[in-house]
């Protein structure tokens, strides 16, 4: 498949700046979820061990990755479910549809699941005559827009209440401009009721799956997830070889930590946990690789496959909070986003690293403990050597290098520079070549620099 | 033709090993304990938008239940919880779909997580367990002995040995998709009571 | 305590024989000379004699940053050239210090020079806390302060604990601040969010970076700071930048030119506190 041509993120995200009572907006939304996220984190003394243990289990699975996936098919298996493998998005895609079809199912209820997504299950279905309905609110909301969602947690975070009204009013035929999120939100469910009563089948992802159980753990808020699978004989779960864990008693950690990090609740209002179909339905769950199994075996990037897709990173990220998600042109945006998304196509988001300040929150912030910050450094240097870092930014930089190397050519560019900016007049130092000084001035330059007036101190 | 489990397995069995530490202990540990879990969990379930009274037994249950006018003017209530009228025998029901104008649901809580104001159900003996899902109203009855700190003792509790559903709820439904508003009632229950009972 | 005596206290003499090389970044070097002299004066009445190797440059961060392995490899060999026969290099950078410490295994591998200039390179109040194990700073400040928390100082260095993480780390550029006479430290909303800065982030983001740092000084503004300071120059010259374009009442100083006793002036003269 081609990669999607997109505009650049800094370009994108300057469109979003432009906008600024709107990018305000978004920042302080975001900024209010980090808040509460910092409140319950700091209600649970051992918050810091959780992290540690959590790393700690998820670097064990992924290390052993091969053996729990095993175990794990052949304890759900026993519990009754049917297990596939998809090596890409098209296998998934084809498995899913088959079993929909030998099911003769048309009408799909769907809980979040940002593996659907990345594969593009939803367009794929449709195109196949099936009908697919995304239940949680968020998700619904997007697909009413036919976009996609712009955060992993809040899929329409970036849509305000008076455009969600309109939508519903043009779509729904909701009261005209009734904004009140209360009436728009039961119109949803209203709605989705008669949806979830008469699917044929419902599809899920999996935050967690249990290797020595064959189970696997499903959290909403909304209960759609169950909903949708409680009501149609046939539940399909697709997820991420990267999802497992080992043992049950590991959801001790995980799910102490999801529900704070992710929005700040204690925890999620639906843990739901999975062995095998009810009785007399069927379930199936399909393991998808898609790219994860190159990102494992890359030495600088598979820690990042130990997401547990929270979105606390994005959340504390300044940069997507005042760029939004869709400027990440990627299904998971944000910082964890930046490091995933090069290892499918670093042509196509090789500006993602750079979208960053390298300011490190996303690295405390994250309840797993991924380096995040340190990954997207390293994938500068990658991309740097795999030469899809701008020419410019490449020849500028080694330039910079060659003056920094020779004391007495920085010594005498910085006093040229200095003596410049004293007598240039502004028009000549502020336009549109000097990005820099768009917005901001430059400090009036000193006369002397520190170290002609450290050696001169030192004379005297 | 090789497989896709095969592909996938012998991809990831071919790659240079990762660094394997030891699978941590999480049960034991110096978790966090209150001084006291029943105000601690009555507080969280407040938060988390639901009720919670500690009674003596059924018949408080039975007396505050009444209390409501939703209650009271509800069509269809199943009860699980033996002492609480049952409006209908889940059994005889034959289709989930069935169950679509459920008022109010009353059900044992296995047992209770103070720490994040959750109560572990199952659907052991249950015929649909889209009951806890598609009900306007949920209430669930949890012995006060029953109520422990934290998640390392919940999942003490847990093993996963046969085909069972189970959950950990902790409040109404809810969303927070439009602006952040909290609006309880998303797609599954309204309302949600939990009562700490004697025993 | 677990983070605060790195190492031990040490005694005059060992003060008086201690090898200080002094790593002035390259834009303190050319645009706030004052800055390194600040640093010099601190350190001087520490009874340290101060050695500044003229040969260094820069660090080579700008280059590393932005994935220009090849162009920071040279600049990285030198800086350790020029340091390794110090006892202690110290510099008014928590950002540099942090290249220096935590990013130049990549560059310079296997290298005994470097793991010495790694082990003994310190930003200025990190040095002061935990090589000279000060905790106060006698001097008046009577102004209004508002801490910006440099990303790098903050997160790599760890010279205070982040928002995010649910430690306790002495704050080892605040205790020296809390310390002076007459000083006040405003409360911001966001203690420590990025400013936008992050090197050529601010231009090939500018837009980002400029949203980002206004939103810092209105933070600072409704929490009343009238000196707004940093351990990075780099920051605060983007900081200062806003400051000066939109003509904002708020002085910008180093907190070497704060320790070291000089006068808010830079773009802004804040009338001193009152005091009580």
């Amino acid at each position: 498949m081609n990669a999607p041509i997109h505009k650049e993120h800094a370009e994108l995200a300057t469109e979003f700046v432009h906008n600024r009572e709107r990018a305000k907006w978004h920042d302080s939304s975001l900024w209010f979820v980090r808040q509460k996220r910092d409140r319950q984190t700091h209600s649970i003394p051992e918050w810091e061990q959780l992290r540690e243990l959590a790393a700690t289990i998820k670097r064990h699975t992924l290390a052993k990755l091969p053996q729990y996936l095993e175990e794990f098919e052949r304890n759900a298996t026993r519990m009754g479910a049917v297990v596939h493998w998809a090596r890409d998005a098209e296998e998934h895609n084809r498995i899913v549809l088959q079993i929909l079809q030998e099911h003769g199912a048309k009408k799909i209820v769907k809980s979040k699941s940002m593996l659907t997504e990345e594969c593009h299950l939803n367009p794929y279905l449709e195109r196949n005559g099936i009908q697919v309905v995304d239940t949680d609110l968020g998700e619904w909301i997007v697909q009413l827009r036919n976009e996609p969602p712009s955060h992993i947690v809040m899929p329409a975070i970036h849509i305000k209440k008076q455009e969600i009204s309109e939508l519903f009013h043009d779509k729904l035929g909701t009261e005209d401009g009734n904004n009140d999120p209360t009436y728009l939100a039961g119109e949803a469910r209203t709605h989705l009721r008669q949806k979830f009563v008469n699917a044929d089948a419902g599809i899920t992802g999996v935050n967690f799956a249990i290797a020595e159980t064959g189970g696997f753990v499903v959290c909403t808020n909304e209960g759609n997830a169950d909903l949708g699978v409680s009501i149609p004989d046939l539940h399909i779960a697709c997820m991420g070889i990267e999802k497992l864990i080992p043992r049950a008693r590991d959801l001790s950690v995980f799910t102490r930590l999801l529900g704070r990090s992710a929005t700040g609740q204690p925890i999620t209002a639906y843990t739901s946990h999975f062995h095998g179909p009810r009785p007399g339905c069927k379930l199936h769950i399909v393991l998808v690789d898609n790219g994860r199994s190159k990102i494992r075996a890359s030495e600088d990037f598979h820690r990042s496959l130990n997401c547990i897709r929270c979105g606390a990173c994005m959340n504390t990220c300044p940069v997507y909070r005042r760029s939004g998600g869709h400027s990440y042109s990627t299904t998971v945006p944000g910082p964890i986003g930046s490091i995933l998304a090069p290892n499918r196509d670093a042509k196509s988001h090789g500006d993602l690293p750079f979208a960053c300040t390298l300011c490190g929150s996303c690295t405390d912030v994250c309840p797993v403990k991924i380096d995040i910050h340190h990954q997207l450094l390293t994938w500068r240097k990658e991309l740097a050597i795999q030469k899809v870092v701008p020419w410019t930014k490449r020849v500028s930089m080694s330039m910079a290098a060659a003056v920094l190397k020779r004391p007495w050519l920085y010594a005498l560019g910085g006093k040229v520079a200095r003596v410049g900016l004293r007598w240039m007049p502004r028009w000549m130092i502020y336009n549109g070549l000097n990005k820099w000084g768009k917005q901001r001035d430059l400090p009036p330059p000193p006369a002397k620099s520190f170290r002609e007036q450290f050696r001169s101190r030192s004379k005297s | 033709m090789a497989t896709a489990k095969d592909e996938i397995l012998g991809a990831l069995r071919k790659q240079v090993p990762i660094e394997t530490p030891a699978l941590p202990e999480v049960l034991e540990g110096d978790w966090i304990r209150y001084a006291d879990p029943i105000t601690q969990f009555s507080n969280l379930i407040a938060a988390v938008g639901g009720s919670c009274f500690v009674v003596a037994g059924i018949p408080d249950v039975v007396a505050q239940l009444e209390s409501y006018s939703e209650y009271k003017k509800a069509k269809r209530v199943y009860s699980q919880v033996p002492g609480i009228e049952t409006h209908f025998d889940l059994n005889s029901v034959a289709s989930p779909k069935d169950l679509e104008d459920l008022d109010f649901v009353i059900y044992p809580g296995e047992f209770a997580v103070a720490e994040n104001g959750a109560i572990w159900v199952t659907d052991k003996d249950l015929k649909h367990r889209v009951i806890f899902f598609i009900t306007q109203h949920l209430v669930l009855v949890v012995p006060k002995s029953k109520l422990i700190h934290n998640m390392h003792e919940g999942y003490k509790r847990l093993s996963f040995e046969e085909p069972r559903f189970g959950l950990f709820v902790s409040g109404p439904s809810k969303t927070a998709d439009i602006e952040q508003s909290l609006v309880i009632g998303a797609h599954g229950c309204r309302s949600m009571q939990v009562f700490l009972i004697d025993g | 305590m677990r983070f605060s005596h790195r190492f031990p206290r040490l005694n005059t003499t060992s003060v008086h024989s201690m090898r200080v090389g002094l790593f002035i970044p390259c834009y303190i070097d050319q645009f706030y000379p004052d800055v390194g002299l600040a640093t010099v004066d601190i350190l001087e009445k520490q009874g340290i004699t101060v050695d500044f190797p003229a040969e260094q440059t820069c660090c080579g961060q700008p280059m590393s940053n932005t994935g220009c392995t090849d162009a920071a490899r040279p600049l990285a060999k030198r800086f350790v050239e020029i340091f390794a026969d110090y006892d202690y290099v110290v510099s008014p950078s928590g950002s540099c210090t942090a290249m220096v410490r935590h990013h130049y295994h990549d560059l310079l591998p296997h290298d005994a020079a470097y793991e010495k200039v790694q082990k003994n390179s310190f930003e200025l109040c990190e040095f002061l806390h935990d090589v000279l194990g000060l905790r106060q700073w006698d001097g008046d400040f009577p102004y209004r302060v508002g801490i910006h928390q440099s990303c790098h100082g903050l997160r790599e260095l760890r010279l205070e604990g982040s928002s995010e993480e649910m430690l306790t780390r002495p704050g080892k550029v605040r205790g020296f601040l809390q310390s002076l006479r007459g000083i006040q430290l405003s409360e911001l909303s966001r203690p420590d969010e990025c400013c936008g800065f992050g090197g050529t982030f601010a231009v090939a983001q500018e837009a980002v970076s400029v949203m980002m740092g206004e939103d810092r000084l209105a933070d600072h503004k409704q929490a009343g700071t009238d000196v707004l300071t940093a351990t990075d120059m780099s920051c605060l010259m983007h900081l200062e930048g806003l400051v000066r374009r939109q003509k904002m009442p708020v002085a910008i100083m180093h907190v070497a030119e704060i320790l070291a006793g000089r006068k808010p002036t830079r773009p802004h003269s804040p009338a001193p506190l009152k005091s009580n």
